[in-house]
């Protein structure tokens, strides 16, 4: 089952992306057993009981109450997917952990906004610029960053996502005008960008990405919520670096954001 | 059998044309008008689809632009849930049905029944009027989020969005005007001797069906409304400060949330997901008892079970929601009745196998249809699985692994069931019969080419591939290995429609069939077939109303005569 789903699904990179990918796998021995096990079922009794070998129905028909048990196992089972699995990833790995994070290594903004998708780097402060729906420019500020506060001077921003491997990132998720979803394939993170709300989400690399990858070796963001007409196309690169060739590109993005601050 | 001597002396005036077909109070009538609009709207929604369908094979021909594709889109679900399958499975069957198998007169209100068709009509034709305005009809999709759907098109009254706003009005309006005359007719107006455990279980779906129409669609009602206001008065119910589109900003709104709008649309269209599934299993009940001969195995429990999905189903609704960002105490809530309102349709679902157990079965058209919705409904519910816990659901939420679980249930599940109830009830309609070839082709192309549609985009989704994308993916690198897929489809989608020529022309072409058919052709037990003639008469349906003496489903019951023991028989004449 595993593999056979894998061949589906692209890879996975990120270090809770196992466990949703175990409980996918979980989840479909369980649909295929029930799914097997009734088709067994309703084939051969199609055959047994149709009407040239079965004149006469029995009125009664099955006498025992064996379903219940398959009802209970059933709702055993799900319980234990919900209990066992679901409930804690999500606490420990996913929505819980973006909650109470304390300990993450690199922190970003994502800004959805009709049809690219704005990542915020607060530069090397560590600190995010105030920025302003007021100040926006599609061209030449896309975060509305408010340039005369002395933190927004090293920020920059990007319209791919990249990020050093092996470290723990938090992204706040947000958008500026409609609804849009940020979907990172590779990583198991989907969060829908909200306008009004920023939500965190939390995931660590465990790869870097393929160097001069073709077409389909490219790892992405996707848009997974219908946002207007360029929905289709509002599609991002996400490049998982080496902490050093990380911190190049960083440094190359901040001289470049200090020399265009020089010019304002 | 029936005695058409007694013939109804009273009533017996002269109806003009007008109010005999156009307005008329008699709930067969109005029965008939739901079904004949919503074939046609059916067939509508799946001629959108073809056209979105080629453009997703072969998104290079760019055959529509993005903008066609999205309003395509949204119509397309909109059609088919609201003005298709909705309106079919309990404008008509149940409007037509439920009197005549409870052994009433009418509907408790004809004239509201009439009421509810003619705010029907106006609903579907205002919002179909969206294609005429400039910018084109509603291009959210059938979901119509806040904020795309505010921002989009003019903002002005005539435009696609406010359409299907106000067409959403009315046809909300109408389903509570229907719902209402359901309860208090399966309440009210049942024939003596007909306690409730001895209903058929289809009056029994119709009947928790309705409970759901009644409360779940004014949230959404007042969403329309909300909506309607932010996009033509400048409020800001659902949308929040700051916006910025095209560098522009958006200062008129301020304070809203777009997350309420989400709470009230899915308040709304969970309960309508077992709108759309329970008059299916209700029609599979009659078929499946009636070609296997023998009764419904645990009729009790499977009532029970439909009572407890009804109430269940308005737990569920954030389940839509896990990737909003909702906190782990509100998702682990959602999880757990998520998966407690599995329980009861996988109750039914092992009751209707077992129904199948020593009957002594007939294949004909209906119960090959009905046979059928059985293991597709249950590809359906299964892979809801996945989704319903919001841990697997973070890969596969919005995506076309979606797309073909609720198709699997409501295309191949319902629109089956369906299917097979006009094919089971049509010679109780029109007192003529199906031509049974015709219908074997219709099912077995259909069955087919329905699975080549849905199931590679099973593929699809577990590759990532997001839903209402115009080029079917071919922008994104995590596609490229599974676009093939998409034609696929494409070709299973025009089969589809080649075989569905083989249901319209029989739909049609056996109208003026010469031969009649028995009252009671299929020989069965409920009162549609045992106490009324075919078709039931004009007004009034019974030449008297019928005494009911036992339950629903009394096939093959030892020591009778028959094979079939109406509910009509008395124990003596047993």
């Amino acid at each position: 089952m595993k593999s056979f789903l894998q061949l589906w699904m692209p890879s996975n990179a990120s270090t809770h992306g196992g466990s949703v990918d175990n409980l996918i796998f979980y989840i479909h021995w369980l649909m295929l057993v029930l799914f097997v096990g009734w088709g067994i079922f309703f084939v051969y009794t199609l055959f047994r009981f149709n009407r040239t070998r079965n004149p006469k129905a029995d009125y009664h028909g099955v006498k025992n109450h064996y379903s219940s048990y398959l009802e209970f196992a059933v709702a055993l089972i799900e319980a234990v997917l919900l209990i066992g699995f679901s409930l804690p990833f999500w606490i420990q790995e996913i929505a819980g952990a973006a909650e109470e994070n304390t300990d993450h290594d690199i922190e970003l903004r994502v800004i959805g906004q009709q049809f690219q998708w704005n990542i915020h780097y607060p530069g090397k402060d560590g600190i995010f610029g105030k920025t302003s729906p007021n100040l926006v420019d599609g061209t030449s500020n896309v975060l509305g960053l408010d340039r005369s506060d002395p933190n927004a001077k090293d920020d920059f921003s990007s319209q791919g996502l990249s990020i050093p491997v092996n470290k723990k990132i938090l992204v706040h998720v947000s958008s500026y005008d409609v609804i849009h979803s940020f979907f990172l394939p590779v990583m198991r993170v989907k969060q829908d960008a909200i306008p009004g709300i920023s939500v965190p989400v939390v995931f660590t690399a465990t790869e870097t990405s393929p160097k001069d990858p073709k077409k389909s070796e490219k790892w992405e963001i996707g848009c997974a919520q219908l946002c207007g007409t360029g929905h289709y196309k509002m599609q991002g690169d996400l490049v998982v670096l080496e902490e050093d060739a990380y911190n190049t590109w960083v440094d190359e993005q901040v001289k470049q954001a200090l020399e265009e601050g020089e010019a304002w | 059998m029936v005695t058409h001597e007694s013939h109804h002396d009273h009533h017996h005036h002269d109806e003009g044309f007008w109010r005999k077909y156009i307005f008329s109070v008699d709930h067969k009538v109005i029965g008939i008008q739901y079904g004949i609009t919503s074939l046609i709207f059916l067939l509508v929604g799946f001629c959108f689809m073809l056209v979105m369908r080629y453009q997703m094979a072969w998104p290079e021909k760019a055959f529509i632009t993005t903008d066609q594709y999205n309003m395509l889109g949204a119509m397309h679900g909109t059609i088919m849930v609201f003005m298709g399958v909705v309106p079919l499975a309990v404008g008509a069957f149940g409007n037509y049905m439920v009197p005549i198998q409870i052994g009433a007169p009418d509907m408790a209100f004809p004239r509201l029944n009439m009421a509810s068709y003619w705010v029907f009509l106006p609903g579907c034709i205002v919002m179909m009027l969206g294609f005429l305005t400039d910018g084109g009809a509603a291009q959210s999709g059938w979901t119509s989020y806040t904020p795309l759907s505010v921002l989009a098109g003019s903002g002005k009254f005539w435009d696609g969005q406010t359409m299907w706003l106000l067409g959403m009005v009315f046809l909300i309006t109408s389903s509570l005007l229907g719902s209402v005359n359901f309860i208090v007719t399966i309440f009210q107006l049942r024939a003596p001797g007909l306690t409730f455990m001895r209903l058929p279980f289809f009056v029994w779906t119709q009947l928790v069906t309705a409970f759901l129409l009644l409360l779940a669609f004014p949230p959404l009602e007042a969403a329309g409304i909300l909506q309607l206001m932010d996009r033509l008065a400048e409020t800001s119910f659902f949308m929040p400060s700051g916006l910025v589109v095209s560098d522009v900003v958006q200062d008129q709104f301020s304070g809203g949330n777009p997350l309420l709008y989400q709470h009230l649309f899915w308040f709304l269209a969970h309960p309508e997901v077992y709108v759309l599934i329970l008059p299916a299993m209700g029609i599979v009940a009659e078929i499946v008892t009636n070609n296997t001969r023998k009764p419904l195995w645990g009729y009790k429990s499977m009532v029970y079970a439909a009572i407890f999905l009804g109430f269940m189903s308005f737990l569920v609704w954030a389940h839509h929601m896990y990737m909003t960002g909702m906190g782990t105490a509100i998702s682990a809530f959602f999880q757990t009745t998520t998966m407690i309102i599995s329980i009861p349709s996988v109750v039914i679902l092992t009751a209707f196998f077992i129904s199948l157990w020593g009957g002594s079965i007939r294949y004909n058209t209906p119960m090959l249809f009905a046979l059928s919705f059985l293991p597709m409904f249950g590809i359906g519910g299964l892979t809801g699985l996945p989704l319903g816990l919001s841990t697997s659901d973070i890969h596969l939420h919005d995506t076309y692994y979606v797309i073909g679980h609720f198709h699997y249930v409501v295309a191949p599940g319902t629109v089956f069931a369906l299917f097979a109830g006009i094919y089971y009830w049509y010679p109780k309609v029109t007192g003529k019969r199906m031509n049974e070839t015709l219908g074997k082709i219709h099912f077995w192309g259909s069955i087919v080419c329905m699975n080549l549609v849905f199931m590679p985009m099973f593929g699809m989704g577990l590759a990532g591939v997001s839903r209402r994308l115009w080029d079917g993916g071919a922008v994104y690198a995590h596609a490229q290995e599974v676009l093939h897929l998409n034609e696929y489809s494409t070709w299973g989608a025009f089969g589809l429609i080649f075989f569905q020529l083989f249901f319209i022309v029989n739909f049609f072409g056996s109208l003026f069939s010469k031969e009649k058919t028995d009252d009671n052709l299929w020989q069965a037990t409920t009162l549609e077939w045992c106490a009324a003639p075919s078709p039931p008469l004009p007004h009034l349906n019974f030449a008297r109303i019928p005494e009911v003496h036992r339950g629903p489903y009394e096939y093959s019951v030892p020591g009778h005569k028959t094979d079939f023991s109406p509910q009509t028989m008395k124990e003596t004449e047993a």
